[in-house]
């Protein structure tokens, strides 16, 4: 095997050998047990709450978590949009760099607050120190209001009384200040010891080799990445993200960061198991997510190796593989690799330009956002994957003729039909507003890097990426126009929040009903073949949804090239 | 959602003031006691101060050429081409790269070139190259600073850094450094 392959299998194997004892401590966090770090974070989570005047004992319903987790939501937007709209004069700018237009500033903050972080600006230029550091607040905080979700959808399983699902801003700050914090730290003194610059002194010049005078954009870099990482938000603090030379120097900080995307949110899911005691559940959903992004990475990995027929006939070298757009130190097939895990993750972070992968390698990105829920983001994950369980419970329900049952609790129409809702809202977002993008080529078409078949994957990419809170970019696309800025605002809001409210939703509903005990009767969730049943549901969704449009991108462009 | 603002504000500035202060801080303080002390790897050479993983434009004959770079290696404003790969545009540029290169390393056969010399990077600062991209411009070098091809070929074999402990990772070379052990050369 060689070296390149190496790497990945090495870092994949060890996230997950890694992740199962940390669901476990995810799941003493939520469960409000004693941990080591009590003695460090209580008192400043104590001191938090105090100065909030917030009392975490009140326990919540659904509504009044949704309640919370909206209007603090909505705070952080008015408070970015001040910031963005106001850099320019605001401290810490010291490049100069200007306050952010309305436009842009509304995409920005909704992007960051929705863990989203589609940037259509590029950090070097489009934002102060202080903004930097202010997104950086929000890539903890809205990692955090989706984990505090999850959390809740989790809690209500076993919780028996639909009114104690625990208290929103304990959820919340501790997903913080216990999970992503102290994996963050320990993610940038790594980052620190490699090279990753930490200052606030601005631009630096020198004068290159050949005698010209180069600028070198620094700033507060080791504290950005590590959380953009951990909380799976992915937005790059320079505008080629984790393929720059100061965000991901070598080798060893592409293992790193690499790990931590993956490592949240493949522990959340045995966090479920450790939660609910039911660890075989959790071994049945990571299957099914570990298939579905194996299924993804490896042609990917292949099809990157295998390079362009383009350039192979022009009669050169092509042994490295489709290389345009990859970095040296990373290697043709990590980069391939990276490029699924941050698209099935959603954190969207890039080490090289995915608008340059080759077209099936482009269809398998766009494939595993529209999936959505292989691993999927810190929360964000098990909340879509949640859908996916309600909707397989209902119909092998309907294919035995039993009651549809989910862990003792009757699966209805109302939480069907907000299920349905869900589901459904992910490909009518992507696909109405890609057909909006191509009807109205007079917003659109010029703002394309490339023509034909590769101009339309460009726009539909952006709406992909938009809904599923990806933020990751066929980034050739001049995407900071109106339309872009405020198409794709409207994209992110919907598929950020509904995909929150219908599952927390459906979990407060079926807390509140009638345990049913297990008999023989009883469809078991934990088995194989369920995990199949789901992993078939997946399928179809997104196959039958998505085929007709990913036909007019990226497989008409493959055909076109042979 | 009335009852639920007044917390939520409070909380705001609350939390915006750890995690955007009081953690930017910490790895601030972290990083000083760091051997980089949080400015980057520097390099030394001949009274200029480079950063060792900003790659820099090499274009003339003399240096061994670094990757295209679609930002010209602009620090100030990283990126890719974001070029498609049937993008028939993009292929003449990338025909148009091998063509110079045969133009400037005579003696070189077209299928001696490797994909990645004549393909821009992601960030348009990748400060290395493939040891198979330093090797084809051996001749070249050697030509044109008048030293023994088997002298640079050496210097060039030197200059590899091979996979992480020698199992994970590509081998590859840092070209700012190659070149200024290549000025030291005699």
């Amino acid at each position: 095997m060689n070296t390149e392959i190496l790497g990945i299998v090495f870092v994949f194997a060890t996230t997950i050998a890694l992740a199962i004892p940390f669901g476990k401590y995810i799941a003493k966090i939520y469960a409000g047990e004693r941990t080591l770090l009590d003695l460090i974070l209580g008192p400043v989570e104590k001191l938090f709450y105090k100065l909030s005047g917030i009392r975490v004992q009140s326990e919540m319903n659904w509504k009044q978590h949704l309640s919370a987790l909206l209007t603090i939501n909505m705070v952080w937007f008015f408070l970015g949009m001040f910031v963005l709209m106001n850099q320019g004069w605001l401290p810490l700018n010291p490049d100069g760099n200007p306050s952010q237009s309305a436009e842009l500033a509304f995409n920005t903050t909704i992007s960051f607050v929705v863990n989203c972080n589609l940037q259509h600006y590029s950090g070097e230029t489009g934002v102060s120190y202080l903004g930097q550091l202010f997104l950086m607040f929000l890539q903890f905080v809205s990692a955090g209001t989706g984990m505090a979700a999850a959390a809740v959808v989790i809690i209500a399983f076993r919780e028996r009384s639909a009114d104690k699902l625990g208290n929103f801003y304990e959820l919340m700050i501790k997903s913080c200040t216990r999970i992503l914090l102290p994996v963050s730290l320990v993610v940038a003194v790594i980052l620190l010891l490699n090279g990753v610059p930490m200052t606030f002194e601005g631009k630096d010049s020198f004068v290159s080799m050949q005698g010209d005078t180069v600028q070198v954009s620094t700033g507060p870099v080791a504290a950005f990445v590590p959380i953009k990482h951990v909380g799976t938000n992915g937005g790059g603090f320079f505008g080629a993200n984790s393929a720059h030379p100061f965000e991901n120097p070598n080798y060893v900080t592409n293992m790193v960061e690499m790990f931590a995307q993956m490592f949240i949110p493949i522990a959340m899911v045995f966090a479920l198991g450790f939660y609910l005691k039911k660890r075989k559940l959790s071994w049945v959903i990571f299957g099914v997510m570990t298939i579905g992004f194996l299924l993804l990475v490896v042609p990917t990995v292949f099809s990157e190796l295998k390079g362009n027929p383009a350039i192979a006939e022009m009669g050169i070298d092509v042994s490295s593989g489709a290389t345009e757009g990859k970095e040296i130190r990373f290697g043709t097939a990590f980069s391939a690799f990276w490029s699924i895990a941050t698209t099935v993750i959603s954190t969207g972070s890039i080490n090289a330009m995915h608008d340059s992968f080759m077209p099936m390698s482009g269809l398998a990105q766009m494939l595993a956002m529209m999936t959505n829920a292989f691993y999927g983001g810190v929360g964000a994950g098990i909340l879509n994957f949640y859908i996916f369980i309600i909707l397989a419970v209902f119909m092998s329900g309907l294919m035995v003729g039993r009651t549809p049952e989910l862990m003792g609790k009757k699966i209805e129409a109302r939480e069907m039909k907000i299920a349905m809702i869900v589901a459904l809202l992910h490909p009518l977002l992507i696909l109405a507003a890609t057909a909006l993008g191509t009807t109205l080529p007079q917003y659109t078409a010029g703002t394309l890097n490339n023509p034909g078949f590769h101009g339309f994957s460009e726009m539909l990419y952006e709406y992909t990426s938009s809904s599923a809170n990806n933020g990751s970019g066929f980034e050739g696309l001049g995407d900071n126009t109106p339309w872009w800025n405020i198409s794709c605002g409207i994209v992110l809001i919907l598929s950020r929040f509904l995909p929150i409210i219908g599952p927390v939703a459906i979990a407060g509903i079926l807390a509140s009903k009638k345990h049913i005990p297990e008999s023989a009767g009883t469809l078991k969730t934990d088995t194989g073949t369920f995990g199949i049943m789901i992993f078939a549901v997946i399928a179809i969704i997104t196959a039958l949804s998505f085929f007709p449009a990913l036909t007019l991108g990226p497989i008409a462009e493959y055909f076109s090239m042979k | 959602m009335k009852q639920h603002i007044l917390p939520a504000v409070r909380l705001t500035l609350v939390t915006l003031v750890f995690f955007s202060g009081i953690y930017t801080i910490i790895i601030f303080g972290i990083a000083q006691i760091t051997p980089f002390k949080g400015r980057g790897e520097v390099i030394e050479a001949g009274g200029q101060k480079y950063y060792a993983n900003i790659g820099q434009k090499f274009t003339e004959d003399k240096y061994f050429s670094s990757r295209p770079s679609a930002v010209d290696y602009n620090a100030a404003g990283s990126g890719g081409s974001n070029k498609g790969p049937s993008n028939a545009e993009y292929l003449a540029v990338v025909q148009a790269r091998i063509d110079t290169f045969l133009v400037h390393n005579a003696g070189i056969k077209k299928t001696q070139i490797p994909v990645e010399l004549v393909t821009a990077s992601g960030s348009g600062l990748d400060p290395d190259i493939s040891p198979k991209a330093a090797l084809v411009q051996v001749e070249r070098i050697a030509k044109m600073r008048n030293l023994p091809a088997g002298k640079v070929g050496d210097l060039v074999e030197s200059n590899i850094q091979g996979p992480l402990l020698g199992l994970f990772g590509p081998s590859k070379i840092n070209v700012l450094k190659l070149n200024i052990a290549l000025d030291q050369l005699k």
